[in-house]
């Protein structure tokens, strides 16, 4: 019943947004077109701002590919990690989200590669990288925004919503993707 | 970040010299970072979409109808803010603005909040440290309440996924599950984190 609610979503929301928003604004009398070029060059900035993080993490994750470690860490590590579900191509996710939001994409983007896109890896990894913000960012921007030095229980908060987060995406995605 | 990619690179160039793979490792670093600039090129397209589109939102007023929507959940969850005060304003924009991937319009919004929940700051509390609802402000926006996260379709597309939208159900129903235990755990572990330390001596 759920699984086939949230089919449903993934499968209409994107379509209903673009047909919904446009229509929408023109009844409120917005200029739609100058709106969305607009956003579009903020998007496309956005694209070019993530290549500097994105360089760093992928040429990271190819040095640990190509010199091996990454076989070595998984070997170790397979034991624990296939327990709780995670596939060691995805392990690098959990360190890195928390961190920085365009290191999280360069590691979705070599997984996708690597694993293919419609694979349990790549599924997992792309709800792990959506199910959580980069929580470091987040409270840095914030907090250092009023001069804020000690959060209190916002880190310790921060950190078990993304241990959450992921751990809901293992559950989410096996009991949705067989 | 930069703690953690030091040492990957050095793991990496320390297990090739103990694998004699060395000349994969320097191919493996340069292509990579051929790679890297190829792929967010890919995601270029994708997101001038989206953003284009939510753009479109945001000016349609699409922001705003939302914060209304989700005031009456607000008030309950910030009881000490009172339901007029900017800070209210402020914090259920940055939220709406979020909801809907607007990136660029929430980081604003959010920072006014937290100048504006200052304003409410007892008395008694030192300066420098978060309030209780400065602290729960901040756990929610880490969890990323989103209903559709481009970046990741974007690369997904990119990538050549038969289905690309088909994680959106999925992500939505993780990313509220870190959102509610974002929200109960600023609640719960409040009397662990006094205002004040009982000494000073403590870290």
């Amino acid at each position: 019943m759920l699984r086939h609610a949230l089919e449903l979503a993934s499968a209409w929301a994107v379509p209903l947004l673009l047909a919904g928003i446009p229509l929408f604004a023109l009844a409120r009398k917005v200029k739609v077109y100058p709106a969305f070029v607009e956003g579009a060059r903020q998007g496309f900035e956005t694209a070019v701002r993530i290549m500097p993080p994105l360089v760093a993490v992928l040429v990271a994750l190819g040095m640990l590919r190509a010199s091996g470690a990454l076989d070595l860490a998984a070997g170790a590590l397979a034991p624990v990690l296939g327990r709780l579900g995670i596939p060691a191509p995805v392990l690098p996710l959990l360190l890195v989200r928390p961190l920085s939001g365009g290191g999280a994409l360069g590691v979705v983007g070599d997984v996708l590669r690597a694993e293919g896109p419609d694979s349990y890896a790549g599924r997992l990894a792309s709800v792990m990288a959506g199910s959580t913000e980069t929580t470091f960012y987040v409270l840095a921007v914030y907090m250092g925004a009023v001069g804020i030095g000690r959060y209190r229980q916002a880190l310790p908060a921060a950190l078990l919503a993304d241990a959450a987060g992921f751990a809901a995406s293992v559950i989410v995605v096996r009991a949705l993707f067989p | 970040m930069g703690v953690l990619l030091a040492i990957l690179f050095a793991a990496s160039v320390a297990v090739a010299a103990a694998t004699g793979r060395m000349a994969a490792l320097t191919a493996a670093a340069m292509q990579s970072a051929q790679q890297a600039i190829a792929l967010a090129l890919g995601l270029a397209g994708v997101m001038a979409l989206w953003l284009g589109l939510m753009k479109v939102a945001e000016e349609a007023g699409l922001v705003g109808l939302l914060a209304r929507a989700a005031r009456p959940l607000l008030r309950r969850l910030f009881p000490e803010v009172p339901p007029e005060h900017p800070a209210m304003g402020a914090m259920l924009l940055n939220l709406s603005a979020n909801l809907l991937g607007l990136g660029n319009a929430a980081t604003p919004f959010g920072i006014e909040a937290m100048r504006r929940l200052e304003e409410l700051r007892p008395a008694e509390a030192p300066a420098g440290v978060a309030t209780d609802a400065q602290a729960l402000f901040c756990a929610m926006n880490t969890a990323s309440l989103q209903l559709v996260p481009a970046s990741v379709l974007a690369l997904r597309a990119a990538a050549g996924s038969r289905a690309p939208a088909e994680i959106l159900g999925a992500t939505l129903l993780a990313t509220a599950c870190a959102a509610v235990v974002a929200v109960t755990a600023a609640k719960v572990l409040r009397p662990l984190f006094p205002v004040r330390r009982e000494e000073e001596g403590r870290p």
